[in-house]
């Protein structure tokens, strides 16, 4: 495995110009997986509570599953954890999210590099349709100004974990926006991975494509745990069961907030859950 | 693992208050945001500056004849001992060339739209993409230069309405204005208006038609599912869906018309003096005094005819404020 | 396992037995039926129907001579027609159908009173300038031809280099201002974003003549004397509100899920624009371009107190009255003089030509780049919307947009995120 000179700018730490360099944590640049720490997190949406008081600990180089009917709040949560809830005009939050220890909050932390240590795949897959396969995955490098010896191995990398080089191998310079639903699902996730993320946030990313593709990204998602925490949302049960090593179960009743009834090991929710809406929510009675 | 107990579902509040979020930009952001808004202010401060100059060269002109006087005037002598001029023939003038080309333009132009938008087929005869082509020669017909219009206009339009003219002033001359005084037909404000409708037919039209079809598809089949037929679903889901969408479009319409130099300057014969003769040689506009009358009167016509163009400006400011404002005030009420 | 029959007109399938999709080899497989709401007997009636209109009338102008003039029979003509094929239509129809069909009858002919003009006077500007037209023309200037000189001599050489230098320098001033407007207001927005397309769209409907008047005002008498750059400041600001719109409506299209991407990659925001958000929209913007120059090419008005025209080459455009195609146009055909006449009816047909070339590839790279969006979302927006925006995109960015205000389908295509999940 090559390794890629990261440029200063996507150090996960406060490198303001007044220089205070709080590289308190033993994370190495980003190689590793990276462990998520959720605290009181509430979220509002134009002052309607939306989430209240989710407290989640996702570990480093597990699965966590996200799961629960619709509406109740799971992809708002996964968007606060990388910043992405504040591009929403009326969004607001409240409570700590720690990477590693650092505050992803921070006033002097940069929401930018919050998201470069942090990546997501999307629902909808949205490869960039005015660039090439090749440039497509290179783009999140271009974008964060991080040099790279040797593009191509970069590329073969990422397409390898994402399970499609063997595809597109012969046809890098073809466009983005060419391939089938699955392909384009596995080029976004070959686009997350060749930043070096330390997690990997995934809302629904199957729910739009065909059940091959789908096995495709459940064996990417078993295959890349142990250097990126995966934290994934699911409305499919049979797909947490199958991927996912921790399940937090999200419920928000009667148009209240929603918030996190149960979590634990995977097998343990499915089986012999604490809490009864647990149980009838993993045997299908509602959702 | 820790197993968070099910909350009470009343006490699901939270005593947190929002964070504020510091928005911590890198310096090419910065430079972009602020580039991307001296571009939008630029817009602003060059219609600020539009009035503003046009008012600072004109004060001459105002000064000698003062703000009623000059609204008032009819006639245009700016040269010789007594200099006295005025916009009140020319602006009562391009009211009336504006009306004329309404009502031109937007029967026409409303048929038009509901024949592109809702009669046409696609495809004519299974493979002739009728509704695709009328659609760019409508396009088509709002990018001819105004001064080819003009041209045609003066070669064959007046030639061709002189009898209609003629007809109108034996036949219908107890209308206001329809009596003429002389046996000449041309260079009226009758053609000149009817030619402005004509070039101003195709932004109504667009409009309309870019209005009509954004009914949205729900209601229509409603209708249709009742056993409306075409004009039923016309006139009962296109035009009240449709209607604030139609007033911009004809005020805008409006607005180009009330506007319109070239063409009218072609055709008509500048004359002053009330406009109460539609069908005979004679007539003004503002936009035609400023395009005809440029170049002689010196120091004190040069300032007369930027007074003008001050009142020309804050007329059509006016209409498409307005315009703006019904159709947005439509949007508003929709959601 | 027992296969039950694929076609329908065997009994019902029992539950449980698995149905099998018909195979393409089905004979029986149902052929499309296509209602027709027009069939071929309406279209006899129609036509016989307007032959009635027309014999009555011809017996009424003709034969009795009780009414006479073109005009009038065209209109009788019209008239009865109408009043015919409403009488027809309800005997055999019925009264809703006789509304329809009538209203249809008034469409179709509005639609005609709309494109005759169009036929009539693009076949005029050949007619008359083909013949005048020779290879002379384009090398030439007016130098040295005065009020005696044969049809022949004389070109217009001196206003196409005038209007190209007009038109480059306004689109070099004007593009990038407008484009950049269309960024603020559509990716960066905020409270001033409102005011700013109040004030474009405003500014659109600003008479041609007063965008002259005000850079007369401001540049001419300032700095004594005519150019060619003045005549540029007022193009640029007669094509700004054009490209800002049409920027504006391209920028909109371009779906919300890219740019969330770019920014879920760490992209800052000037970045997202600069890569994603632009080179999607990129066909999209030449098509708006494209017909703001096309609108700048054709205008008269500000040129008249700009750039004053001129007889001779002036291949400087600071400095001294230039010409310019549609100036000699409106400065020619007026003149008792056959040149002059000549002259104004070739540079017509030129900068007819000129105008609907530029127009018709702006039109194709529109839609070339429509079928690249279209395809690459996959079916993410219902049809409807699709075409919408197809045939919108040309009609925005030409008339002066009030769709900026109006309720746009499209915005199903940027969903708002402020959902549940």
């Amino acid at each position: 495995m090559t390794t890629s000179d990261l440029s200063e700018e996507s150090r996960l730490v406060a490198t303001s110009s007044s220089g205070t360099n709080q590289s308190g944590s033993a994370n190495p640049m980003g190689m590793e997986a990276g462990e998520l720490v959720a605290e009181g997190v509430c979220a509002w949406f134009s002052g309607r509570l939306v989430l209240a008081d989710v407290d989640l600990h996702m570990e480093r180089q597990r699965v966590t599953a996200l799961i629960g009917p619709s509406g109740c709040g799971k992809s708002t949560f996964l968007r606060i954890l990388n910043r992405m809830h504040e591009t929403i005009n009326g969004a607001e939050l409240a409570g700590s999210v720690e990477l590693n220890g650092e505050d992803i909050y921070s006033p002097t932390q940069r929401a930018t590099t919050v998201r470069r240590h942090i990546g997501m795949v999307f629902q909808r897959p949205n490869p960039f349709p005015a660039m090439t396969i090749e440039q497509n995955v290179l783009s999140g490098l271009r974008f964060n100004r991080i040099k790279t010896s040797n593009k191509n191995d970069v590329v073969e990398e990422a397409l390898t974990k994402a399970g499609l080089w063997t595809e597109v191998r012969d046809r890098l310079s073809n466009l983005g926006g060419a391939l089938s639903g699955g392909q384009q699902q596995r080029l976004c996730i070959a686009r997350a991975l060749a930043v070096r993320p330390s997690v990997l946030l995934m809302d629904e990313p199957c729910s739009a494509l065909d059940p091959a593709s789908t096995l495709r990204i459940e064996q990417t998602i078993s295959e890349i745990r142990e250097e990126v925490t995966v934290v994934i949302v699911t409305h499919n049960m049979q797909q947490a069961n199958r991927v996912s090593d921790t399940c937090a179960f999200f419920l928000s009743e009667n148009g209240k907030p929603g918030h996190i009834v149960e979590v634990g090991p995977t097998t343990k929710m499915f089986s012999d859950p604490d809490d009864p809406r647990t149980l009838d929510y993993v045997n299908g009675r509602f959702g | 693992m820790t197993v968070i107990d099910a909350a009470e579902p009343e006490a699901l509040t939270t005593t947190q208050k929002p964070i504020k979020i510091a928005v911590r930009r890198s310096r090419a952001d910065n430079v972009y945001r602020r580039v991307a808004w001296v571009a939008a202010f630029s817009t602003f401060v060059i219609l600020v500056l539009i009035g503003v100059f046009l008012y600072l060269r004109a004060r001459p002109a105002f000064d000698y004849m003062g703000y009623w006087g000059f609204l008032h005037t009819q006639v245009w002598n700016v040269s010789g001992s007594h200099p006295s001029f005025g916009v009140g023939s020319a602006l009562v003038g391009t009211i009336v060339l504006a009306i004329i080309s309404l009502i031109i333009a937007v029967p026409v132009s409303i048929a038009c739209a509901l024949f592109i938008n809702e009669y046409a087929p696609s495809k004519l005869f299974g493979f002739f993409p009728l509704k695709g082509l009328l659609t760019s020669m409508v396009d088509l017909m709002a990018a001819i230069p105004s001064v080819i219009y003009g041209l045609w206009g003066f070669f064959v339009l007046q030639t061709s309405m002189k009898g209609l003219s003629r007809w109108l002033s034996d036949h219908l001359s107890f209308i206001p204005g329809f009596k003429v005084t002389t046996p000449t037909y041309t260079s009226s404000f009758f053609i000149a208006g009817t030619l402005v409708g004509i070039m101003i037919m195709p932004i109504i039209t667009a409009l309309c038609r870019e209005v009509f079809s954004l009914t949205p598809l729900g209601e229509r089949e409603g209708a249709l599912a009742m056993g409306a037929s075409r004009a039923r679903v016309v006139k009962d889901v296109v035009f009240p869906f449709s209607k604030g969408g139609m007033v911009g479009a004809i005020m805008l319409g409006l607005g180009r018309a009330l506007g319109e130099a070239i063409a009218v300057s072609i055709i008509i014969s500048l004359t002053f003096g009330y406009p109460n003769h539609v069908l005979q040689p004679g007539g003004s506009s503002i936009p035609a005094l400023i395009a005809t009358k440029f170049g002689s009167g010196g120091a004190l016509g040069a300032a007369g005819l930027l007074a003008a163009g001050l009142v020309l400006f804050f007329l059509t400011l006016i209409v498409n404020l307005i315009a703006a404002n019904i159709v947005s005030r439509q949007e508003k009420k929709r959601q | 396992m027992t296969t039950t029959s694929n076609t329908p007109s065997e009994a019902e399938a029992t539950i449980g037995d698995p149905v099998v999709a018909p195979t393409p080899n089905d004979d029986r497989r149902r052929r499309i039926v296509k209602t027709r709401d027009f069939k071929p007997t309406d279209a006899a009636l129609l036509i016989v129907t307007m032959l009635s209109a027309y014999s009555i009338v011809w017996i009424i102008f003709d034969q009795l001579t009780l009414l006479s003039g073109e005009f009038g029979f065209v209109v009788c003509t019209l008239g009865i027609f109408l009043a015919l094929y409403w009488f027809v239509n309800l005997q055999i129809y019925g009264r809703h159908m006789a509304v329809d069909r009538l209203l249809g009858g008034l469409v179709t002919f509005g639609a005609l009173c709309m494109m005759l003009p169009l036929v009539l006077l693009v076949y005029y500007v050949f007619a008359k300038g083909l013949p005048l037209l020779s290879f002379s023309r384009f090398t030439q200037t007016q130098a040295g031809v005065g009020p005696l000189s044969p049809i022949s001599k004389g070109g217009f050489l001196h206003a196409i280099v005038g209007t190209l230098q007009q038109v480059v320098l306004a689109a070099i001033m004007g593009i990038p201002i407008a484009v950049l407007t269309a960024i603020f207001l559509n990716e960066i927005g905020g409270r001033i974003a409102s005011s700013v397309r109040t004030v474009v769209t405003a500014m659109s409907g600003t008479p041609a003549i007063l965008a002259g008047v005000f850079i007369y005002s401001i540049w001419v008498l300032t700095f004594h004397g005519y150019s060619g750059f003045a005549a540029s400041l007022a193009l640029a600001i007669l094509l700004l509100p054009t490209v800002t719109r049409g920027t504006e409506e391209v920028l909109r299209i371009v779906h919300n899920d890219l740019r969330e991407a770019s920014a879920a990659l760490g992209a800052p925001d000037w970045r997202t624009v600069w890569s994603v958000v632009l080179p999607t929209a990129r066909s999209g913007l030449v098509t708006s371009i494209l017909l703001g120059i096309a609108v700048s090419i054709g205008e008269t008005a500000p040129l008249i107190m700009t750039v004053f025209g001129s007889q001779v080459m002036n291949l400087n455009p600071f400095k001294g009255p230039q010409a310019a195609l549609p100036l000699v146009v409106y400065q020619e055909i007026k003149l008792p003089q056959k040149s002059a006449v000549a002259l104004g009816y070739t540079c017509a047909l030129v900068l007819f030509i000129l105008v609907f070339a530029i127009f018709i590839i702006a039109r194709i790279l529109g839609s070339a780049w429509l079928q690249g969006v279209l395809r690459s979302r996959k079916g993410g927006a219902k049809g409807g919307s699709n075409a919408a925006i197809e045939e919108d995109l040309m009609s925005v960015a030409l008339a002066p947009a009030m769709s900026m205000g109006l309720p746009r389908d499209d915005r199903s295509l940027n969903p708002d995120w402020g959902g549940e999940e």
